[in-house]
């Protein structure tokens, strides 16, 4: 793994984008804090932050959309899958050095809440937090660009699909919004949430009967619920499907100054979901 | 040693590998034989763990590449038809990086990588970005990558594809090196190559065994259907007559290729449990000519090529001479490589990865 990691780091600064990624974060963290903090005179780093969400969604994409891709492209995964490395040592040791290049601009505007201080008030344990928060977020998306490098032999698609998912999760907490919040709105939206959970799994397991009796059981089990206890589904779909919002969790950290700890560990674990798809992907890529 | 075990690789309704099985004894160099397409790539890629199979076995050393990949991983070096370097590093590193990959203890590390630069002849160029080297330098780290750490088994996918001659027989030397202690597979669809440097061959068509034997027994089994070419100054009558004199030569043909001088083709239909005793037919021709005082301008052997012998084995058809205009083909009847005059010429051939 340790063979891997340090490889991949060496490449980003061998290749420039890891350098141009860093520039490009600290050109808009300067940027932002100049404008919110130094020029307006607002004491929490934490509203930089926020600007920031915007910003890394442009960044991680060209930061993670070789990861895989291109392995795949020049066929050197020739060499790493024929190694004594197993699979999952690969991605970890890929996803570590994503995360070390993206840590240094992090670790670098640490510096600003003190600037802030050195002016007058600050709000260091908020801001601080919030870093936190942005640094995991930040873990996230480059476990979702990784996951979607590995699908595909192109980096364009790999860029391209991995914006498109983080602008998607980015507007989701407005999207949520339109959903039905009635009762039978909720149990159809379910309905077609589960359809298309097995639908997926039919095409992955390409297991017919299974697919039928997955789909009978989950059809079976909301139209009991939904005659038994209608009430359960009133806001249900919103309730649940809100939940995919991990914007919300930052904010959480950054507009409301609330040290969310089960956010954190929300972010930990869609980040292990992703390494464990990313891993999946790659064995199933071998085996088809 | 490894077992291959009923082997299957489907592709979505293509048969890539079907029902393959063998044996790989150890200290020996094999030889997959087989024409584009025949499967040996992916029985190859199979056999290193980067694909996985749709049945069947793979046992190297005991340890099953599917099951039980790490430790099988540790007893192969593998060089794929592609080489999978890193083009933004330089052969140094690229070498420092396998070595680690392949878990070489880090106070070995430096001597093994040096000691396979020797082998491979990269001390020259180790500071070299691999995106500046010419493929055949490529090739070269690629090798070496694959025997870094000198792993029991030995895999190599095509390894003089693309070559020049000299460098093709650089390779092939450092092969033969290797093969004294190591157990060799090789694939290759050029039949001289393999039987250069083989102690047995393997023929794979369509994803099947259709052969498996030591080189000098198949080619006593296609010495049947060698040809040969003469370049005659006489009429095409007198040749006719003459070499249908001759009891060993079937399907002459006689063509004019320039005033006076006569392009003759024919098999040379030895029985192959005879060809032994019997004396060198280049002698017969030689002198059934030189007694009727035409003289010879050129002789040439001709072998099958290796579709034709798929043919033959497969028995799809009737084999057929064809002249063949690559060098590496025509070798004469003891399997030395023609090519060796090349060497002087080729000299100065290196010359472009300097670019």
């Amino acid at each position: 793994m340790t063979a891997i990691y340090r490889r991949e780091l060496k490449a980003y600064f061998q290749s420039m984008t890891g350098y141009v990624f860093i520039a490009f974060m600290v050109l808009f963290i300067g940027i932002y804090f100049m404008a919110y903090n130094m020029m307006s005179g607002y004491p929490y780093f934490s509203y930089t932050l926020s600007g920031m969400v915007t910003i890394i969604m442009i960044g991680i994409p060209v930061l993670t959309m070789r990861s895989f891709a291109d392995d795949r492209k020049t066929k050197t995964d020739q060499l790493l899958l024929t190694s004594p490395v197993s699979v999952a040592q690969m991605v970890l040791g890929k996803y570590f050095s994503m995360i070390t290049v993206y840590a240094i601009p992090v670790l670098l505007s640490g510096i600003c809440p003190l600037i802030i201080k050195l002016n007058g008030n600050a709000n260091l344990k908020a801001d601080y937090a919030s870093l936190l928060a942005f640094f995991l977020l930040g873990c996230v998306y480059i476990a979702i660009g990784m996951f979607i490098s590995s699908l595909t032999e192109s980096q364009i698609i790999a860029a391209v699909g991995t914006f498109g998912i983080i602008l998607l999760l980015l507007l989701w907490p407005s999207l949520v919004g339109f959903l039905p919040t009635s009762a039978i709105g909720s149990a159809a939206g379910f309905l077609i949430l589960w359809s298309g959970i097995v639908f997926a799994v039919s095409r992955i397991t390409s297991h017919g009967p299974l697919a039928v009796v997955l789909e009978a059981a989950g059809v079976l089990s909301i139209a009991v619920l939904y005659l038994v206890k209608k009430d359960l589904f009133e806001r249900a779909l919103t309730n649940v499907l809100e939940k995919i919002a991990v914007t919300d969790v930052f904010q959480n950290f950054a507009s409301h100054y609330i040290f969310d700890a089960g956010g954190l560990v929300y972010y930990i674990s869609i980040i292990f979901l992703l390494v464990f798809l990313t891993v999946q992907s790659i064995e199933k890529r071998r085996w088809s | 040693m490894i077992e291959v075990r009923n082997l299957v690789k489907d592709y979505g309704g293509h048969l890539a590998v079907d029902h393959l099985s063998f044996t790989i004894n150890d200290g020996q160099i094999y030889g997959f034989l087989g024409p584009n397409g025949a499967g040996k790539s992916t029985t190859m890629n199979i056999m290193t763990g980067y694909i996985g199979a749709t049945e069947g076995d793979v046992l190297i050393n005991g340890h099953n590449i599917l099951e039980d990949g790490e430790e099988a991983k540790k007893c192969i070096g593998y060089l794929p038809e592609l080489p999978p370097l890193y083009v933004d590093m330089t052969v140094e590193e690229q070498l420092q990086f396998a070595a680690e990959l392949k878990k070489i203890p880090k106070k070995d590390r430096n001597e093994a990588v040096n000691e396979v630069m020797e082998l491979a002849k990269l001390v020259d160029v180790k500071g070299r970005l691999i995106r500046n080297l010419s493929k055949g330098y490529r090739q070269r780290v690629g090798l070496a990558q694959a025997v870094l750490g000198f792993p029991p088994v030995i895999i190599l996918d095509e390894p003089t594809v693309g070559l020049d001659p000299k460098q093709i027989i650089e390779i092939r030397d450092t092969i033969r090196r290797l093969g004294q202690n190591h157990t060799v597979i090789l694939s290759s669809h050029i039949l001289s190559e393999v039987s250069a440097v083989c102690d047995h061959i393997m023929i794979i068509d369509k994803g099947r065994l259709i052969a498996s034997d030591t080189p000098e027994n198949l080619e006593r089994q296609m010495a049947g259907t060698a040809g040969m070419e003469l370049l005659v100054k006489g009429t095409k009558e007198q040749i006719l007559e003459i070499l249908e004199a001759i009891p060993q030569a079937s399907d002459v043909s006689v063509q004019e290729s320039e005033e006076g001088i006569n392009r003759a083709s024919f098999r040379i239909s030895t029985e192959p449990e005879e060809k032994e005793e019997e004396e060198d037919i280049r002698e017969t021709i030689f002198f059934a000519f030189a007694d009727q005082r035409l003289p010879i301008l050129s002789m040439q052997t001709t072998k099958v090529s290796l579709e034709e012998v798929f043919l033959e084995l497969t028995g799809e058809g009737t084999a057929e001479v064809i002249e063949t205009g690559e060098s590496l083909e025509t070798d004469d009847f003891k399997g030395e490589p023609a090519e060796v005059n090349f060497i002087e010429e080729e000299e100065d051939g290196e010359g472009d990865e300097e670019s």
